[in-house]
């Protein structure tokens, strides 16, 4: 388990004061000054160098997102965006860190923004996310008034940082479409390229990241690439927050080190599976778009981006669903098959139409109201939608039903078996074209 | 996709404007913009015209909202369409309850939250309740999965639900009293409910933690090495050369006792001048 000192995020469970000068005491905006003074390509090579990868699921490396925007200035001005739109079913991690630690994603945006030669960073809080979003600006304002951050600040680098929020729909959560919200459209991804860090925020350079990623950069840079690399596996390397749900003993969002054993995680933070061990049924290790994975792969499952990997699944955000053997895995993946065709942005065809066909077939199956040949003719389709789209949330609907078949097809076929043995006076059939 | 539409007519009322007071935070949210580009404040402001109305949308508001920032009404229907927070019906007086279904809620017992809600509340979702005191809705997820089951009423999530505790939760409501918010089976957050296990060490409180990074004194090294015009140490990490300054000549050494706010901002402009060249697309994906 990772040490208390190690740990970033020392007051994930608002115990102590959020504030700036709770902030101070723990350590935040300690020699920033000296970090901003060290230059702009220091502090890249120095996120490269911890080997931090991105914290919002798709695990690119951090560093090297920030040297993709313009070295020089074209007279467009840069744009730093922070995401804070987590809305995936299971992950809840970034929360803790907007209403309990927000002075660390506060430093983050002025680093990071310098070390892409941004002045101004926008943070989108999802809409849901109402007094989280209100102790964030709390703390923005209490930078401003420190001088910390603003114009004439005390680090000699103009930054201003602006919260701004969403209004619920999970496809803002693409740095694209979260874009498109912050100007004011609909939350609609955009073709790449051209890429963000060309052409994003109207129209100027704009990195999106991750609250996660921002919120850990200041500590990384100010306790050394070295410290951060050390914890964890090569290239799955530094600290990360769990999110544990479902069921176990004791849920909670905590901080440990990536690579700890999904055991270990589960027995020394969620307390042990509701029922002990054994009444594992699966888990779903990052959020609501990972593939499941079933108990007997669990015993030894690493967690981090290559563990979750070779099981194939993913990390994603690293929330932890868990599920005991009470649990009805069909109806549980049919609930996500839902939400993926309830959160579609309805702009490409594949995932408009396929996500609610999806659904719909999934939603017969929790029943057994299906055929056999009907599960690879889903798993087709899911392969239909995977890919086919702008953004990637076709392929994040996909991914959880291809993960059921593969891991508990023979659960499908006995719930259709058991159907077909009784008698049922079948509803009549509404055909159904589109959404 | 969800679809969605504006209420009839005949619910809609005759007009809509901002309290003065409400103008005037407009005003501010406005200004987070750069000129030109204040559409960009349009989910804020619906957002507040929705809390000034009582928890809904209504077309006048969409359009007041339009004027303002110079959009054109369809614009702003679309937002309020595509945007599932916004209520295009009026919803409960004392109480609009939200009930997360997702997975892991569902996991924890949301069925049996929204079993409570359709008996009291109505059988549908987005339906008055007879007196017009609530009405409720399944959201998709809305973020507290550690502590599920939930609901989320106005601004205030109630966490760690049993139906029981959402009974006397109505129960407060319907005596227009503010129930207490949070976990509601004595956690602390989302610690676990026993107690927390980690962040127990006083150090990490009492200011030891400052000054002491490895990190920053590296930072100092490199200053250091840059005031003396010395070649910046050699990067730990790979491909870094490309990005390194040039050294400054030998013969022209930079000023020793720069003002520091001035070396911030060179530091941060280092590359201006350099010619331009192509920046290697990021791969494609989700946000990192």
């Amino acid at each position: 388990m990772l040490a208390d000192k190690d740990r970033i995020f020392t007051n994930i469970y608002g115990q102590h004061d959020w504030g700036l000068q709770g902030a101070l005491k723990r350590g935040s905006w300690d020699g920033t000054k000296t970090i901003l003074e060290a230059g702009r390509d220091w502090i890249i090579e120095h996120m490269k160098a911890s080997g931090l990868r991105g914290r919002g699921g798709a695990g690119f490396p951090t560093g090297l997102k920030w040297s993709f925007m313009p070295k020089n200035n074209d007279g467009r001005p840069h744009y730093l965006v922070v995401n804070a739109d987590e809305s995936e079913p299971g992950t809840c991690k970034d929360r803790e860190i907007l209403r309990h630690d927000p002075h660390h994603l506060v430093e983050g945006c002025l680093i990071a923004g310098f070390a892409m030669g941004a002045h101004t960073a926008y943070i989108y809080v999802r809409g849901e996310f109402i007094h989280e979003r209100e102790n964030l600006q709390a703390a923005v304002d209490q930078a401003y008034e420190a001088r910390l951050i603003g114009k004439n600040n005390v680090h000699g680098w103009d930054f201003d940082i602006y919260v701004h929020h969403g209004a619920g729909a999970y496809i803002c959560g693409e740095e694209t479409a979260l874009i498109e919200s912050l100007e004011g459209k609909k939350g609609q991804p955009r073709l790449k390229p051209p890429f963000p860090a060309n052409v994003g925020l109207y129209g100027c350079p704009t990195t999106v990241n991750n609250v996660e990623s921002i919120a850990v950069a200041p500590t990384i840079l100010r306790r050394g690439a070295a410290w951060f690399s050390a914890i964890g596996r090569p290239n799955n390397v530094g600290t990360k927050l769990y999110g544990i749900s479902g069921h176990v003993n004791t849920p909670c969002v905590v901080e440990d080190a990536m690579g700890i054993p999904f055991k270990e995680l589960i027995e020394k933070h969620g307390g042990g599976v509701r029922g002990g061990w054994d009444n594992l049924l699966a888990i779903i290790p990052g959020g609501a778009s990972c593939p499941i994975i079933p108990a007997d792969q669990c015993a030894d499952l690493i967690m981090d981006f290559d563990g979750c990997r070779a099981v194939k699944s993913s990390l994603g955000t690293a929330g932890v669903l868990v599920m005991d053997k009470s649990t009805d895995v069909i109806k549980a993946i049919a609930r996500i098959s839902y939400f993926f065709r309830h959160e579609s942005c309805g702009q490409c065809t594949p995932c408009r139409e396929g996500t609610g066909w999806m659904w719909r077939v999934m939603d017969r199956m929790v029943a057994g109201r299906a055929q056999k040949r009907e599960i690879d003719l889903l798993l087709q389709v899911t392969t239909q939608v995977e890919g086919h789209t702008i953004c990637a949330l076709g392929d994040a609907a996909a991914w959880p039903i291809q993960g059921l078949i593969r891991h508990f097809r023979p659960e499908i076929e006995k719930r259709i078996d058991q159907y077909a043995a009784n008698p049922h006076s079948d509803p009549v059939p509404v055909p159904v074209a589109a959404e | 996709m969800s679809v969605r539409r504006l209420a009839p007519k005949e619910v809609q009322p005759e007009s809509f404007a901002f309290t003065d007071e409400n103008l005037a935070w407009a005003e501010k949210a406005i200004a987070k913009f750069p000129a030109g580009r204040q559409a960009s404040a349009v989910i804020p402001l619906l957002m507040r015209a929705q809390e000034q109305a009582g928890g809904w949308v209504s077309e006048p508001a969409m359009r007041y909202v339009g004027d303002m920032l110079g959009m054109a009404p369809i614009r702003v229907y679309e937002i309020a369409t595509f945007y599932t927070q916004f209520q295009l019906q009026p919803v409960g007086r004392k109480a609009h309850i939200q009930v997360c279904g997702t997975t892991p809620c569902m996991l924890k017992g949301a069925e049996d939250l929204m079993k409570v809600c359709k008996k009291r509340i109505h059988a549908e979702p987005f339906h008055l309740s007879e007196n017009g005191d609530f009405s409720w809705e399944e959201v998709e997820c809305a973020g507290t999965c550690t502590n599920a089951p939930m609901i989320q009423v106005w601004k205030d999530v109630y966490e760690d639900l049993t139906p029981e505790d959402l009974d006397k939760i109505l129960d407060a409501f319907e005596r227009g009293e503010k129930p207490a918010t949070g976990p509601q089976n004595g956690r602390h957050f989302s610690a676990p409910v026993t107690g927390q296990a980690t962040l127990t060490s006083a150090e990490l409180y009492d200011g030891s933690m400052v000054g002491k990074g490895a990190g920053l004194a590296l930072a100092r090294e490199a200053i250091a090495a840059r005031a003396n015009g010395e070649a910046p140490a050699a990067a730990p990490a790979p491909a870094a050369a490309a990005a390194a300054p040039p050294a400054p000549p030998k013969s022209d050494p930079a000023p020793a006792a720069a003002p520091p706010a001035k070396a911030v901002v060179a530091a941060g402009n280092a590359d201006s001048e350099k010619p331009s060249k192509p920046v290697a697309p990021p791969p494609g994906g989700k946000a990192d």
